[in-house]
């Protein structure tokens, strides 16, 4: 009955591509030291999960292929097969390929058919060899002070089978020093206790060389009347069970570490339902034409006497507030923590060190950090550029990394976290650092203009100019210099700002700012000639009536304002968007300091006019990008304000200044 | 003295087991089937039963559920002497009551060893 | 009289393989032009329109239908037909073309019409406003006579300055 299943076909293939992020996401936390049974059983319930959808939906060549690598898993998760290496990158080389197999049945599209072939010969040769560990290359760490953490907490019938824990210390102080310490947890008081009950659970520490297969033994009775845990005590280089072949097992070095501060949230049995992303911004269209007709009938509200007309007045003050409410939660249904984001990158990192050659670990801090689901699909880019080049260029090899005295793994380090009204996110290595000499120097050579005398921050901003590229190859990873200044304009195109940081041979990190979401922007409304203009209210510093003193004509520059100490290039918006009407003075008009990117400009208007939030419209959906516009808005009274793109204005004229 | 229960109707298994444990100082007495080990168990207090499962007239695991029936057999440790080693059969000894196995053939040190850590 | 050979081969192909035949027709200068009705979103007067800069001349700026932000353009600046007025009588056709909404300011909108294939002749090499590449043929009813136009691409070349490059280039 073909057409009945297919109302199913989507959610199948939603369920199984959010099955083979999960499946891919353990098996890069996998450590070949460590049995870890949840995560293998994760696995092996993700593959079982998409075999069985797609034999019941007759996606046979789907069905075929994952039954193998299902077989595999079941083989680890059994114990009947020891997990090794080649076997976890050829589980993730099949996670690639049911991708495409997957997009292909769901697109119709025709499948890499060499790959799965070449995937699913692995997996049969795979299966009928017992797992073969290949003598790793090993790392020059530390001798590992071995042992094992165990934690132990029977269930309350254990003695009911004749079992006793403390016979069970006795059987493990015998293979090394032991320390056991109760894990506190509230006990019922004597009277109330039941001495045939165990109310207790126990972490034990064992020192010495006893192998897991030795220390296991020991529970052997007792493993389904308790919940146990056995962890090496040195989680990065563990020597394992010596496996039958007797060749030693060390581990590769790419784990992913997390900060204190996000602890890994367990399965959360939260409720939640699925809402297609239409539906969603159909919501927040409708919010914002409300936000707007409420602007509108506050302003009409402002010509009303306000004794005669209290209650009304009330009650749209009221309105304001729940209008508010309301948005910031519908904005909220699409906030999605930057885990989204983050996800791709361990493996992204674990291929590419892998392909480089490099020993390098990704730390991620900040993951539950929400952003605009708008947002992060557009940013997604711009940091896969940025790490692939930290990647590349940034992180030296071990040989050079140990010769300078660092530590032979490279880390890079992925960062978000609210700032005011932004997001700031990081993309930091420790590795060789900006030659700022070298930049400069590339730069000239480029024909990149470039100022007399430069700050160290505004020669790093060169790497961001179109064409340029100081890497001593090439290489086919981060491209030729055609993607930082991608990059740039991909963060600017999205409200933001791009900042380096470096320290020569230490590291360098990359600074991204943006605001949090597209859709909404807090304005200064400010008039000009007949028009109003909106100017996004991060960027404004201050405001003020210059006095004559201050303006200063430069010989074929323009005019400068002097504030304070400083020498402010003036734009008249009147001539920036053209507009008809006599020129007036500065010292007749108002000037708004606005600054963006670092630097400041004086914006000379007529008036102010006030301070609201605005929805942000499109203007490119019917029209085109228009210079020194960022967007457009309709205010209370259902005119259309442009809203001034600041960046481009400072952009353009302090350059102009400086030169 | 704590004294063990060795259950088995092979004479020389019983024999075996008997003579490695009473050199190792413990005190052992004997049964052939799991009736006779039942009558015994409730004649005098075992610290210990070691109980083979296949017998005639009670079998190792009916005579550990029948011993975890009387009261001063319930913290009891009794252990099942087994030829397999399936997880089905350890589930099925835990079932029953039993506290742990030994796979038989084992020698003497391994019976001694899992013995004294038993009996501390 | 029947269709003329010569500049047959395009007009026919287009008939044949199911022209539009109901048209919105408006008059811009002397002229009577007509486009698809299935191009045409609704008819408006014209409102409050903000400036945009930069814009050249014919592009009067922008409008808020109902929160959506579309471009107006004035055909009578563009194709350079006499004074352009706006009062209470300026008509301003709004178009749903290639996935954008725009809007056209026009003298006057006429009626709605139907043509059979028999009554639309091949565009002629010469003498309109509107350039022939963008004119699919002419229409004869009565004592009228209107010049089909293809609005969508008239509206989406490069010289209407409507769209970015790219945009054009995927037309």
């Amino acid at each position: 009955m073909n057409l009945d299943l297919e109302r199913f076909h989507k959610t199948f293939f939603e369920e199984s591509f959010e099955n083979l992020d999960l499946a891919e996401a353990a098996l890069l936390r996998l450590d070949v030291a460590v049995f870890d049974a949840e995560t293998i059983n994760t696995i092996f319930r993700a593959a079982h999960s998409i075999k069985g959808g797609a034999a019941t939906f007759g996606f046979s060549a789907v069905a075929e292929f994952t039954h193998h690598a299902e077989t595999l898993l079941d083989l680890m998760r059994s114990g009947k097969r020891q997990l090794a290496q080649p076997d976890i990158d050829l589980l993730l080389r099949a996670v690639d390929t049911l991708h495409g197999l997957l997009g292909a049945a769901r697109d119709g599209s025709a499948a890499n058919l060499a790959q799965v072939a070449e995937v699913q010969q692995a997996l049969e040769a795979a299966l009928s060899r017992p797992s073969v560990v290949p003598p790793a290359a090993t790392i020059a760490a530390a001798p590992a002070a071995s042992g094992w953490r165990i934690r132990f907490a029977p269930k309350p019938d254990l003695f009911r089978s004749g079992n006793d824990p403390l016979r069970i210390f006795r059987a493990l102080a015998a293979l090394g020093e032991l320390r056991a310490e109760p894990v506190p947890q509230p006990l019922p008081g004597l009277s109330a206790a039941d001495p045939e009950t165990c109310y207790l659970a126990w972490t034990l520490e064992l020192d010495g060389a006893a192998t897991l297969a030795e220390v296991a033994d020991c529970f052997a009775w007792v493993e389904d009347e308790c919940d146990l845990a056995i962890e090496p005590r040195q989680p990065a280089v563990a020597e394992g069970m010596p496996p039958p072949t007797g060749v030693n097992v060390v581990a590769l070095p790419v784990a992913t570490v997390r900060a204190a501060d996000t602890v890994p949230k367990t399965a959360e049995v939260a409720s939640s339902i699925r809402v297609g992303t239409e539906k969603i911004d159909a919501l927040i269209n409708l919010v914002g034409e409300l936000v707007i007709t409420q602007a509108m009938l506050t302003q009409l509200a402002e010509a009303l006497d306000p004794v005669q007309n209290e209650k009304l007045l009330n009650g749209l003050s009221q309105l304001d507030r729940n209008t508010r409410m309301l948005q910031e939660a519908v904005m909220a249904t699409r906030m999605l923590p930057m885990e989204a984001v983050f996800s791709r990158f361990p493996r992204l990192v674990h291929d590419l060190a892998s392909k480089l050659g490099k020993q390098v670990r990704l730390v991620t801090v900040g993951e539950q950090t929400e952003l605009d689901k708008s947002v992060i699909e557009k940013i997604s880019d711009p940091l896969n550029h940025l790490v692939r080049n930290s990647l590349d260029h940034g992180l030296e090899n071990s040989e050079s990394r140990v010769a300078a005295g660092k530590d032979a793994v490279g880390t890079i380090t992925l960062k978000a976290a609210h700032q005011g009204g932004h997001i700031v996110i990081e993309v930091g290595d420790d590795g060789r650092g900006l030659d700022a000499a070298r930049i400069l120097a590339k730069a000239r050579e480029k024909g990149v203009p470039c100022g007399e005398t430069m700050s160290e921050a505004e020669i790093y901003q060169l790497i961001f100019a179109p064409g340029f590229s100081t890497a001593e190859q090439v290489t086919d990873v981060s491209g030729r210099g055609v993607g930082m200044d991608v990059v740039k304009r991909n963060i600017q195109a999205l409200g933001g700002s791009v900042e380096l940081a470096s320290r020569p041979g230490r590291g360098a990190t990359v600074t991204i700012r943006l605001p949090l979401t597209l859709a909404i922007l807090d304005g200064m409304s400010v008039g000009v000639g007949e028009e109003i203009f909106i100017l996004p209210l991060s960027s404004v510093i201050e405001s003020l009536q210059p006095l004559p003193d201050q303006v200063k004509r430069v010989a074929d520059a323009g005019t400068v304002v002097r504030v304070r100490n400083e020498y402010l290039p003036l734009v008249d918006l009147r001539d920036w968007f053209s507009l008809p009407g006599a020129r007036r003075p500065p010292q007749e008009s108002i000037v708004v300091i606005v600054e963006a990117e670092g630097r400041k400009v004086a914006l000379q208007i007529d008036e102010l006019v006030g301070q609201q939030q605005v929805v942000i419209k499109s203007l490119e959906a019917n029209y085109r990008r228009v210079r020194g516009v960022s967007g457009a808005t309709i205010l209370g009274d259902g005119r259309v304000s442009l809203i001034l793109d600041v960046a481009a204005v400072v952009r353009l004229f302090s350059q102009s200044i400086a030169a | 003295m704590t004294r063990i229960l060795a259950v088995d109707d092979s004479p020389s298994m019983r024999q075996m087991v008997a003579f490695t444990l009473k050199s190792a100082g413990f005190d052992v007495a004997e049964a052939e089937d799991g009736a006779v080990a039942l009558k015994m168990a409730q004649a005098e207090k075992f610290g210990l039963v070691l109980a083979d499962v296949n017998m005639p007239n009670m079998d190792g695991l009916s005579l550990v559920r029948a011993l975890r029936g009387l009261p001063d057999y319930k913290f009891t440790p009794l252990l099942m002497l087994t030829t397999e080693s399936t997880p089905e059969k350890k589930m099925e000894g835990k079932a029953a009551g039993a506290t742990g196995w030994l796979v038989k053939p084992f020698n003497p040190e391994q019976l001694v060893g899992t013995v004294q850590r038993v009996l501390g | 009289m029947s269709i003329a050979a010569g500049n047959t081969g395009p007009v026919n192909a287009q008939i044949a393989a199911g022209t539009p035949n109901e048209f919105l027709t408006f008059t811009l200068g002397e002229e009577e032009y007509g486009v698809d009705i299935l191009k045409v979103q609704e008819i408006r007067g014209y409102d409050t329109v903000t400036r945009i800069p930069d814009a050249p001349d014919f592009i009067k700026g922008v409008i808020n239908l109902r929160g959506t932000i579309v471009p107006v353009v004035d055909m009578r600046l563009k194709f350079k037909l006499g004074s352009a007025e706006y009062n209470e009588f300026t008509v301003m056709i709004i178009l749903n073309i290639a996935k954008r909404v725009v809007g056209m300011v026009v003298d006057g909108v006429s009626d709605v019409m139907q043509l059979t294939a028999e009554q639309i002749r091949p565009a002629p090499e010469f003498g309109s406003v509107v350039n022939t590449r963008y004119i699919t043929g002419l229409g004869a009813l009565d004592q009228r006579m209107l010049i089909l136009v293809d609005i969508e691409k008239l509206m989406s070349g490069a010289d209407m300055a409507l769209m970015d490059s790219h945009s054009q280039a995927l037309q």
